[in-house]
């Protein structure tokens, strides 16, 4: 016998006990007498976090609403049909003249599917359901997929980090030409900055993508990010690992970003990756990748990559505010942290009062570096006193490390070492522009609306 | 081959009107509707008053010319399943377009939500209300709970894709004078943006209607005659009307109209803004379905295996193959590809009557345009009734084709990429002329015909909005709603129907709540079109251009009746009165007849006069119009008539004297 799980998806409750007293299940074809009157329709499945006082109806007209238990008074079950979702899988076709580029899932929102029991949407990914969902990847390279795990993007964490930078390893011992890595966008610069670190010297691309709005929705970004992506790794001459993602919120060019200075600025934009504190490393379209930086690192013929799959969780970032109470470091130290990035305020301060906290951190031997909460500039610490005394507790400026990245950086120097010195070198020796020599000019251009020349230049070129 | 015994278009165009019984709408009967099978439903837009958009802060109701907009952004739209698993066709078809969508944004009335940058906001309560009160006047029964879905439109209307849209509720009915008419349901959606261009790939939209909230009633196709189905979208109008509560003015309702005839399909007319159009676009397309299904009976009686059916086509260079005509040598100076299509039997089928000055040919043409984003003039055939080409280049086509008595042609050009479509959209829907009308939706004109505009869509593209939760309506709301409705509107609405007041006054009348005074007056002995025009006219203009007195209430109109029907005075004299009232509500009556110079005049006295009138006109007269003596008279006797003679009277009267 079916479940109550599955026979009556997401119902609980008054809900539920009224489906199993008129014998209705979800996918049931219903007449149902109300109070409000007749309905008729298919049951769906409910979502979990919605209520127990309602049947959700799919009418004869496509819609859905949702029916009071409170109100019905009869229920006949007319028909029973089991909805099969599925995007049309058609076999990935191969062709000799074009690179072969991984997939790895990570469970992402590439391409996907409605789920009913959050009301969410889950990844549809299959190299055959890519290629129903997104044809044009076939004119651009031949794709196979793995998925290494799937978790949100929220739940990535090191375990994950390291079981993909061990893939990614694998699959370029074995001659990809490329790697492209689903992933969900809230903690991708995270996952960009770990492999980074993790993967080193890579001969091939290795591409973070993911889309701001859900491919279940027709304007989503998922599919041209997809091409983008997909086009980067297989043709690109830039090896190193990449965030891909909208330049403009307009579907019209994708953005190679550095893995080590790129954030996720906005909630919801489609173009919310934005390299901070330098320039991007090159516009892509679904068939040309144009550098903007010329410094970055080319695809080579060897396979002689570097994993370094090394993670220290006991690693916290502290975001500073006026009147923070040392009360919160000590605690930290008291847990066992090994490491604290501090996101300061300006060039890189804190209040006299956390001090002796700080110091006691210290002295414990637990490893603090200053970073900036402004996201752009660098920590300066010889400008003021406040600055200088700092230095002197032993915290270490992290230059214009982002706080995520320093974070990151962090945790994966901790992973190998706790000595003091070696840490501070690994940290402080950029891998790949974490930081960076310089800011150049065009490194931050943050331009306000309303301004009559700013908004010339909105109305000319496509957001 | 010799191209012999052509066809003559125009002759054959009116042997197949005929044939099909095609009359025009004045003189249809019902008999002629019940011959065709006539069938009809309504899906009535109409957009609601609120201040803010449906789901995000921005405000409703505020437009803008096609330049003036901020950003502009570009997107593309994919078909996505629906979550029964179905891709719908009419995506399909979209998608194979492939169009560039722009939309122009203006921060005024614009935010990241219109251009999906942004999950939506909460649902707009103000607009929930209306909907729901709008519902519980239509006897629909409401929902438990309301759940946002999202309806995809891949034409690039709504950024998202999407339409996101709940219905408040289903199965109910509203009374006509003949008849009742059973509802579907009642939804309520957001707006759609307005379009400004489409031209080949790229199509161009502004955002300032773009979410603005709007309720959809729909209709069972109860409605057999276009009348009766005039009669429903004007009764919905009005309903929605009463309330006070949606927009007027242009665009803010507007009609599509589902249409079959027996055997026919259901086919919707897009976007009508007037009623007025409804019955002449309708019978047009019940014809138009009555004429494809005798064209579906002579194609195949003149092709034996329908199944085996291929039309053939080749590219053709027409310098190199002798063909110098005009529209063929442009296509060439704009590098495009032309091709000439053999179409085995379509003898007198191309020039088939379809709708008034339209034959089959043109539904290949449209497709052309919508589907392949070919621009018009896109194609040639055979069998046109303002010949595109010359007798001779068809001529030679034919023979290149190698096409025979029972075959017709066409020649189609455009850029190379789209040519692939062009061939399938051309194939596609000639091999439909054998078996069945398609299902459309098609734009409307006023003149009274249609074109093709897409596949119609089907459930298929519905699909849960996951930004969203659901909200419960529940029953103490619901009853306190109801409790606020004003009731017996249909009763009032019939009514004024009788009374023969104009339909543009009803929904002053009904969202000021004039209907009770009127009947008041009317009960005094008034008569009910003059009382109701009064109010609906008179005093709406009032309120309008005079600055109102705190003193001034509804009910002292009632009192000026009264006092006109004491004292016996002409009714007309209410019109000049009325400001007064209005503005000085303290002043008396008589100080009102004293302000507006009225002198009672015995009737009599004021005929007198005309023959004095005449002479003195016709010494002044400098033209022989008619009009210009009745006008110039009543001008001169107005101020003396008002009050002491009805003013239609006088007129007839100088007009007797003529």
């Amino acid at each position: 016998m079916a479940s109550d799980k599955e026979t009556h998806q997401g119902y609980r409750g008054e809900a539920l006990e009224l489906l199993k007293r008129f014998n209705i299940r979800v996918w049931s074809e219903v007449n149902i007498q109300t109070t409000r009157g007749h309905f008729e329709g298919k049951v769906l499945p409910r979502s979990e976090n919605d209520d127990d006082k309602h049947l959700v109806l799919k009418i004869p007209t496509g819609y859905n609403v949702g029916i009071d238990t409170d109100t019905i008074k009869d229920m006949e079950e007319t028909g029973f049909e089991k909805a099969e979702y599925k995007i049309p899988e058609q076999e990935f076709p191969y062709s000799e003249e074009l690179p072969n580029v991984k997939l790895f899932g990570t469970g992402g929102t590439i391409a996907s599917r409605l789920d009913y029991r959050t009301g969410a949407v889950i990844p549809a990914f299959s190299p055959g359901e890519l290629y129903g969902a997104v044809p044009e990847l076939a004119d651009v390279c031949n794709l196979t997929t793995e998925k290494v795990f799937a978790v949100f993007s929220e739940n990535m964490g090191p375990s994950q980090y390291i079981q993909l930078a061990q893939a990614i390893g694998k699959e370029i011992e074995n001659g990809i030409q490329g790697i492209i890595i689903g992933h969900g966008t809230d903690t991708l610069h995270h996952t960009a900055s770990a492999l980074t670190f993790m993967v080193q010297n890579s001969p091939v691309p290795i591409i973070l993508v993911g889309s701001q709005r859900s491919s279940d929705r027709p304007s989503s970004d998922a599919a041209l990010n997809l091409i983008h992506s997909a086009y980067a790794a297989g043709h690109s001459d830039i090896a190193e690992v990449m965030v891909c993602m909208f330049g403009p919120t307009s579907d019209e060019y994708g953005f190679l970003h550095r893995g080590t200075r790129v954030r996720k600025m906005h909630s919801s934009y489609r173009s919310t990756f934005r390299t901070i504190g330098d320039i991007p490393l090159a516009t892509v379209t679904k068939d040309q990748v144009n550098p903007i930086k010329n410094d970055y690192k080319p695809r080579r013929n060897d396979r002689q990559v570097r994993i370094l799959p090394y993670f220290e969780e006991k690693v916290t970032i502290l975001y500073y505010y006026p009147n923070m109470q040392p009360d919160i470091i000590d605690a930290l130290v008291d847990l066992g942290y090994k490491g604290i990035v501090i996101a300061g305020t300006g060039l890189g301060h804190v209040n006299k009062p956390v001090y002796p906290a700080l110091k006691r951190a210290v002295d414990k031997g637990v490893h603090v570096y200053m970073t900036v909460q402004t996201l752009w500039g660098f920590v300066h610490m010889f400008v003021y006193d406040t600055g200088r005394d700092l230095m002197d507790l032993g915290v270490i400026p992290a230059e214009n490390m982002l706080p995520e990245v320093a974070y990151i950086k962090l945790g994966w120097a901790l992973g190998q070492t706790t000595d003091r010195e070696e840490v501070k070198k690994l940290m402080l020796t950029p891998i790949n522009d974490e930081i960076t020599q310089k800011e150049p000019y065009n490194g931050y251009l943050i331009y306000q609306g309303g301004v009559p020349e700013v908004e010339a230049f909105i109305r000319k070129h496509h957001k | 081959m010799e191209y012999d015994n052509p066809i003559d278009p125009l002759e054959n165009y009116q042997n197949t009107r005929k044939k099909i019984g095609y009359v025009e709408r004045s003189q249809a009967t019902e008999a002629d509707y019940q011959r065709i099978g006539f069938k009809s439903g309504l899906e009535v837009h109409q957009q609601l008053k609120t201040q803010e958009k449906l789901f995000c802060h921005c405000p409703a109701g505020i437009y803008h010319s096609n330049e003036d907009y901020d950003a502009e952004v570009i997107r593309h739209m994919r078909p996505t399943l629906s979550e029964l698993g179905e891709y719908d066709g009419t995506a399909l078809m979209e998608y194979k377009t492939r169009k560039q969508i722009i939309y122009r944004i203006n921060n005024q009335t614009a935010c990241t939500y219109e251009i999906d940058d942004t999950p939506p906001f909460k649902m707009d309560q103000e607009a929930l209300e209306i909907a729901l009160d709008i519902s519980l006047q239509c006897n629909l029964n409401i929902v438990g709970e309301v759940h946002i879905t999202r309806k995809q439109y891949l034409d690039g209307s709504i950024p998202t894709g999407f339409q996101r849209t709940a219905i408040i509720g289903v199965e109910g009915e509203l009374p006509l004078t003949s008849k009742k008419v059973r509802l579907i349901q009642l939804s309520l959606e957001e707006d759609s943006c307005r379009e400004i261009s489409d031209i080949r790939h790229t199509r161009i939209f502004k955002t300032d209607r773009l979410g603005m909230p709007l309720i959809e009633t729909v209709t069972y196709p109860d409605m057999f005659t276009p009348d009766e189905l005039r009669e429903a979208a004007d009764y919905i109008r009005f309903l929605n009307r009463s309330t006070g509560k949606v927009r007027t003015g242009i665009g803010s309702g507007r009609e599509d109209v589902n249409v079959s005839c027996r055997g026919g399909t259901r086919v919707e007319l897009k976007g009508l803004a007037h009623n007025k159009w409804i019955p002449e676009l309708s019978h047009n397309e019940a014809f138009r379905q009555w004429a494809l299904l005798y064209i579906k009976d002579q194609l195949n009686s003149q092709v034996s295996d329908p199944d085996q059916w291929q039309m053939q086509h080749q590219t053709i260079d027409p310098r190199q193959q002798g063909f110098d005509d005009g529209l063929l040598e442009q296509a060439v100076k704009g590098n495009e590809k032309i091709v000439a299509i053999l179409l085995p039997g379509f003898r007198g089928i191309l020039s088939h009557f379809t709708q008034p000055g339209k034959v089959f040919g043109d539904e290949l043409e449209d497709r052309l345009k919508v589907i392949a984003c070919l621009e018009r003039p896109n194609m040639s055939h055979c069998e046109e009734l303002q010949p595109r080409l010359s007798q001779q280049t068809h001529q030679g086509l034919r023979q290149l084709l190698g096409g025979g008595p029972n075959d017709a042609h066409l020649v189609l050009w455009g850029p190379e990429e789209d040519i692939p479509t062009a061939l399938e959209t051309v194939d596609e829907r000639c091999r439909m002329a054998f078996s069945e009308v398609p299902r459309e939706t098609r734009k409307t004109f006023p003149d009274g015909t249609t074109v093709f505009e897409r596949v119609l869509p089907g459930p298929d593209r519905m699909y849960p909005d996951t930004d969203s939760a659901p909200i419960p309506l529940d029953k103490k709301y619901i009853e306190q709603r109801r409790r606020q409705l004003p009731d017996q509107i249909i009763e009032r609405y019939h009514q004024l129907q009788q009374w023969k007041v104009p339909e543009d006054t009803y929904h002053y009348i009904f969202s000021r709540d004039r209907f009770p005074l009127i009947k008041e007056i009317t009960e005094m002995g008034f008569e009910g079109k003059f009382v109701g025009t009064f109010i609906g006219q008179t005093l709406k203009f009032v309120e309008g251009h005079y600055p109102p007195h705190p003193d001034f209430a509804p009910n002292k109109i009632r009192d000026l009746f009264f006092f006109i029907r004491e004292k016996q005075l002409n009714r007309e004299i209410a019109k000049k009165m009325l400001p007064f009232l209005y503005t000085q509500p303290h002043m008396n009556f008589e100080q009102i007849l004293e302000q507006i110079h009225y002198n009672p005049v015995r009737k009599e006295k004021i005929l007198e006069q005309l023959p004095r009138l005449h002479q003195e006109f016709s010494r002044i007269r400098h033209h022989q119009n008619s009009h210009a003596e009745v006008d110039w008279i009543m001008g001169q006797l107005h101020n003396q008539a008002i009050g002491n003679i009805p003013m239609n009277e006088l007129r007839a009267e100088i007009e007797k004297y003529q």
